[in-house]
């Protein structure tokens, strides 16, 4: 991170931010569950904005992939299983507003694509010519979190695995419909 | 950035925490804490980009013990609901005896 971000850098720091917030609003102001965890997801996207601004790449990758992808995906899924979601309050977007923004929205990240396409990237985002064998010194994203993972953290992580054998297990044997013998 | 991003989570976390209070529905409650997790995690890579990396690593074991969190969570969530066809807190009170 440079010492004194630029201005592009402040403005989508604090956009991200005040969108995280908005959304943390809207998620614990909402009724229906199934719009509160939608805004809640919302919520953890500006976060991995937050993260990939903030240098932490996996970080964010994996904001989006378990948070986002898995944990809510859970959670919308008993929501729906327990059909807790009122469906007066479900309704799809209906009115010729909705499907206006839904359209310049579309409009819009259609147009970031067209631009994205002929854009000619800095040198240091465009992958190396021969990058198992010449890769850059810094070990990317990945490695400068598996590398104290797995060294000095090993035992918490091994632990981790325990864990999480522990919570399918309890968690099969709590939801198991129990059977009259 | 640091100083706007602990103020950010301290802004979400106290936004779960008004959610946990107000909120009947177990499941919003459940999601609430997953914000309050968020809102700590912020913290965990602002000031990792003080302290070296070993912020992300404790991001990466916050999410798994998150992801635990919400399996047996709403497991029991399921279990409640079967015993009393509801999730709503007001009428969960078997503990009252």
């Amino acid at each position: 991170m440079p010492q004194s971000p630029g201005l592009f850098y402040q403005v989508h720091f604090y956009l991200f931010g005040l969108l995280a917030i908005a959304s943390a609003l809207a998620f614990v102001t909402r009724k229906s569950p199934v719009a509160a965890a939608l805004w809640l997801v919302s919520v953890m996207f500006n976060l991995a904005a937050l993260y990939v601004m903030m240098d932490a790449h996996f970080v964010g990758a994996i904001q989006v992939l378990v948070y986002a992808g898995a944990i809510m995906v859970v959670f919308l899924f008993v929501v729906m299983l327990l059909n807790l979601g009122h469906p007066d309050e479900l309704s799809d977007i209906r009115g010729r507003w909705g499907r206006l923004a839904a359209g310049g929205v579309g409009l819009a990240l259609l147009a970031q694509i067209m631009v994205l396409a002929r854009t000619r990237f800095a040198p240091e985002l465009q992958v190396p010519a021969n990058p198992v064998f010449g890769g850059p010194p810094d070990r990317g994203a990945v490695g400068t979190v598996a590398q104290p993972l797995f060294t000095e953290h090993l035992l918490a992580f091994e632990l981790t695995s325990i864990l999480l054998l522990a919570a399918i297990v309890g968690a099969v044997a709590i939801g198991k419909r129990r059977t009259a013998p | 950035m640091i100083p706007e991003a602990l103020a950010l989570s301290a802004v979400l976390f106290t936004i779960g925490t008004i959610g946990v209070l107000t909120r009947r529905n177990a499941i919003v409650i459940f999601m609430c804490v997953e914000l309050m997790l968020n809102a700590v995690n912020l913290t965990f890579v602002a000031l990792s980009k003080l302290y070296g990396v070993t912020g992300q690593v404790f991001v990466v074991f916050v999410m798994t013990v998150a992801a635990a969190e919400a399996a047996v969570g709403l497991a029991i969530i399921i279990a409640i609901f079967r015993h009393g066809q509801t999730v709503n807190l007001k009428n969960i009170n078997l503990l009252k005896g």
